[in-house]
């Protein structure tokens, strides 16, 4: 498109007919009134450098109090000295995922089950130490890393598991079909605060005797149940996308029921529900914030801590902006590529 | 041997086996989960049952719609909670459903720049966790908020502070009562009226006002009936005393920032169902109705909204569903819901975890239950009736 058109076609969006020039100005007024001071506070009157907060000028945002706190935001109270351990682990599920992404196509089934049994527990290990690293307890965990961390794990979880009902809800056997269904619809049907409380007051009391269970562990636990509902509901519906005659074509080849679901169905069953799943992921992204309330402090649960520092009192808006935006890019990066999966699928 | 592996390998049998092993297996864990919980039950001294709900509760309510006093038992307190919860979620439906629809509505606008901001905001919210919006509204907003003493007034009746929204109150009930009974008796005249209206225009074919006869009966009576009701009343309206406004009702600030928060989140997607609900209903759907000679408001009231609805009615029946689970969001600051209530502070207090966490959990999916029900049924009734 050349410039003139490029011009036309804005002059056409915003000025095509005499009302919708009035409406434009009028709307372009308005968001001018918010905007302006917005960013003012946000960028021109804003303190970017110095140590407390007496060097910030008032009137506009003090990004010295984030600058102080980054390490808090990322990784809570982890030790400054074993913080490396957490950005190993980070680069590590990073390069695993990308091997299992590009590996040849001949072994990249192998090379992705390697990854999905190797790189959990070494996750656990660098994080929580033993074998020759200094032990850290759960309670000094926190911020992005936590954020990070509880979403990860609690969809191992429930990707597997939700897999599972989900074939569950589709299966001939009455017995199978009527206790996926009972599993999928209660945790859907019950709030996840509720859950959380649920996970950390019963898991203790149902566990035999003298078992102590990490009470990050039983958050993890708790959102992984009922993520795995909601992942198996996003599988059904790529279950039932698939035309009929897949499953049939694979019983008349001779394949029994998992040949024919793990070799034929399921693989072009979640590639239909991959954007579904990705959907719930971002959902339990945001949900993990929920863990605030049996008092693990992820990213939200850090902000919100940091506001009641005695040395920087006021400085609400700065960690509500700055959390706020960590998780709109990520949500909207992961919603974006959702979408670009789906478009891609459609065509 | 033969006899048997052919046994074996009869699917109707094997079937048979994976059930019983999967009934086996689920009954094995609850007995293991039932005598760990009975064990270390009896270690801490709890016994179980639901008598508790009998003794005295002892917790104060800040926020009380049913007449619970600190002496009533747990029971009571927990009828406080599920009325807590109910009234922020239907309050927030009816908000966030208007809001979403204008969302929706301006998404599609042919102005360029509505939609845009229409698109920003959707964006903008979906992308961003429930509880971060309650814990803004709450600490960054409310908080925020001026003093009772510079409080922002709304027409001079209603205040807004840092403690909270204050609202006028009804000194007595019988003219209000009236114009309910009178608005309740024009929706089921109009009702009659066009369910009469629709069996003669298909009997007869001719047309009988019901658009004026809605106006009149939904419209114009209701409004006049409430507007004599509301300068009928004697209303005990809020006033300043010393630091706190007097009179009134109080409605505490955890309330206002939950349903603000509710609110603007769920609008957000309230409006992506509202706009895929009307893109579903395809252009030539329009023309057919304009090509038949009826009017573009006709077209929209009786072709276009009809079917967006069926399409739209699921999705919006599960967002609500959804403010039903949110509401529980509460919990994080304090609102005194059924969550925060009774899984908090009554579970604190009696240690009874098991019972309180099954009664907490019956109420959402008792109502979630009931809901699905009603809206199988709807949908059922509107679907498409194809051959």
């Amino acid at each position: 498109m050349n410039r003139a058109s490029a011009l036309s076609l804005w002059r056409e969006r915003l000025f095509g007919t005499p009302f919708t020039g009035f409406i434009t100005l009028v709307l372009a007024f308005a968001i001018a009134w918010v905007a302006v001071p917005l960013i003012r506070w946000a960028l021109i009157d804003a303190t970017w450098t110095g140590s407390t907060r007496a060097d910030c000028a008032p009137g506009g945002a003090c990004w010295v109090f984030v600058r102080a706190r980054f390490g808090q935001f990322m990784y809570g109270l982890y030790p400054v000295d074993q913080r490396w351990r957490v950005d190993l682990a980070g680069i590590l599920f990073v390069l695993g995922g990308l091997a299992a992404v590009f590996a040849p196509h001949r072994i990249r089934l192998e090379v992705a089950l390697a990854m999905l049994v190797l790189l959990p527990p070494l996750g656990i290990w660098l994080l929580s130490g033993g074998f020759g690293l200094r032990y850290i307890e759960t309670r000094e965990w926190g911020g992005l890393m936590l954020t990070l961390f509880i979403s990860i794990y609690a969809s191992l979880i429930a990707i597997p598991l939700g897999i599972l009902f989900a074939l569950g809800r589709q299966s001939e056997l009455r017995v199978i079909r009527l206790i996926s269904i009972v599993f999928i619809e209660f945790w859907r049907g019950v709030p996840i605060i509720a859950v959380i409380f649920l996970a950390s007051l019963l898991l203790p009391l149902i566990l035999p005797g003298g078992i102590g269970i990490d009470r990050l562990a039983r958050a993890v636990i708790g959102l992984g149940f009922v993520i795995a509902a909601y992942m198996a509901e996003a599988v059904r519906g790529g279950l039932q996308a698939l035309p009929k005659g897949q499953g049939e074509a694979a019983t008349a080849l001779g394949l029994n029921y998992w040949k024919a679901t793990g070799l034929v169905i399921l693989p072009q069953a979640l590639r239909i529900s991959l954007p579904a799943m990705t959907n719930e992921f971002i959902a339990l992204i945001k949900n993990t914030t929920l863990v605030l309330v049996v008092s693990i402090l992820d990213l939200l649960g850090i902000a919100q801590a940091s506001l009641a520092d005695p040395n920087w009192v006021g400085m609400n808006m700065e960690a509500y902006a700055f959390s706020g935006a960590i998780y709109w890019l990520i949500c909207f990066a992961l919603s974006r590529w959702s979408r670009s999966l789906e478009r891609k699928r459609r065509l | 041997m033969s006899s048997f592996l052919s046994f074996i390998n009869d699917k109707r049998v094997r079937d048979w086996i994976y059930q019983i092993a999967a009934v086996v297996f689920l009954v094995g864990l609850t007995v293991f989960f039932v005598r760990n919980a009975s064990e270390n039950m009896v270690k801490a001294g709890i016994a179980s049952g639901f008598g508790f709900l009998w003794r005295t509760s002892g917790i104060e309510v800040p926020f009380v719609l049913t007449g619970y006093t600190q002496s009533d038992n747990i029971l009571a307190l927990f009828w406080v909670g599920v009325a807590n919860t109910m009234l922020v979620t239907v309050i927030a439906i009816v908000l966030a459903t208007l809001l979403g629809f204008a969302i929706g509505i301006a998404r599609l606008s042919s102005v360029w720049l509505v939609s845009a901001i229409a698109g920003a905001y959707v964006e903008f919210v979906r992308n961003i966790p429930l509880l971060f919006f309650v814990l803004f509204w709450y600490f960054g907003v409310i908080a925020a908020l001026p003093a009772p003493r510079q409080s922002i007034s709304v027409f001079g009746v209603a205040f807004l502070n840092n403690r909270g929204l204050t609202i006028p109150l009804p000194d007595g009930l019988e003219n209000l009562r009236i114009a309910g009974l009178v608005i309740l008796a024009c929706v089921l005249a109009y009702w009659a009226f066009s369910v009469w209206a629709r069996r003669r225009q298909a009997r007869t074919g001719q047309h009988a006002p019901t658009l004026r006869a809605g106006l009149v009966l939904l419209l114009a009576v209701p409004l006049l009936t409430l507007t004599w009701a509301v300068l009928a009343t004697r209303w005990d309206i809020p006033a300043l005393r010393g630091f706190n406004y007097r009179g009134g009702f109080a409605v505490i600030p955890e309330f206002v920032a939950l349903l603000a928060a509710l609110v603007t989140y769920t609008a957000g997607f309230i409006a992506e169902i509202v706009r895929g609900g009307i893109q579903s209903v395809s252009h030539g759907q329009t023309e057919a109705g304009a090509a038949l000679g009826l009017r573009p408001g006709q077209v929209l009231r009786l072709v276009t909204i009809p079917q967006a609805l069926r399409v739209m009615t699921p999705p919006l029946t599960n967002q609500y569903l959804n403010v039903l689970k949110n509401s529980s969001f509460g919990a994080a600051i304090a609102y005194p819901d059924v969550v925060s209530l009774f899984m908090g502070s009554a579970l604190n207090n009696t240690g009874q975890a098991i019972e309180i966490i099954a009664m907490t959990l019956a109420v959402y999916l008792v109502i979630g239950l009931a809901v699905s029900a009603l809206m199988n049924w709807y949908n059922a009734r509107i679907a498409l009736v194809t051959r």
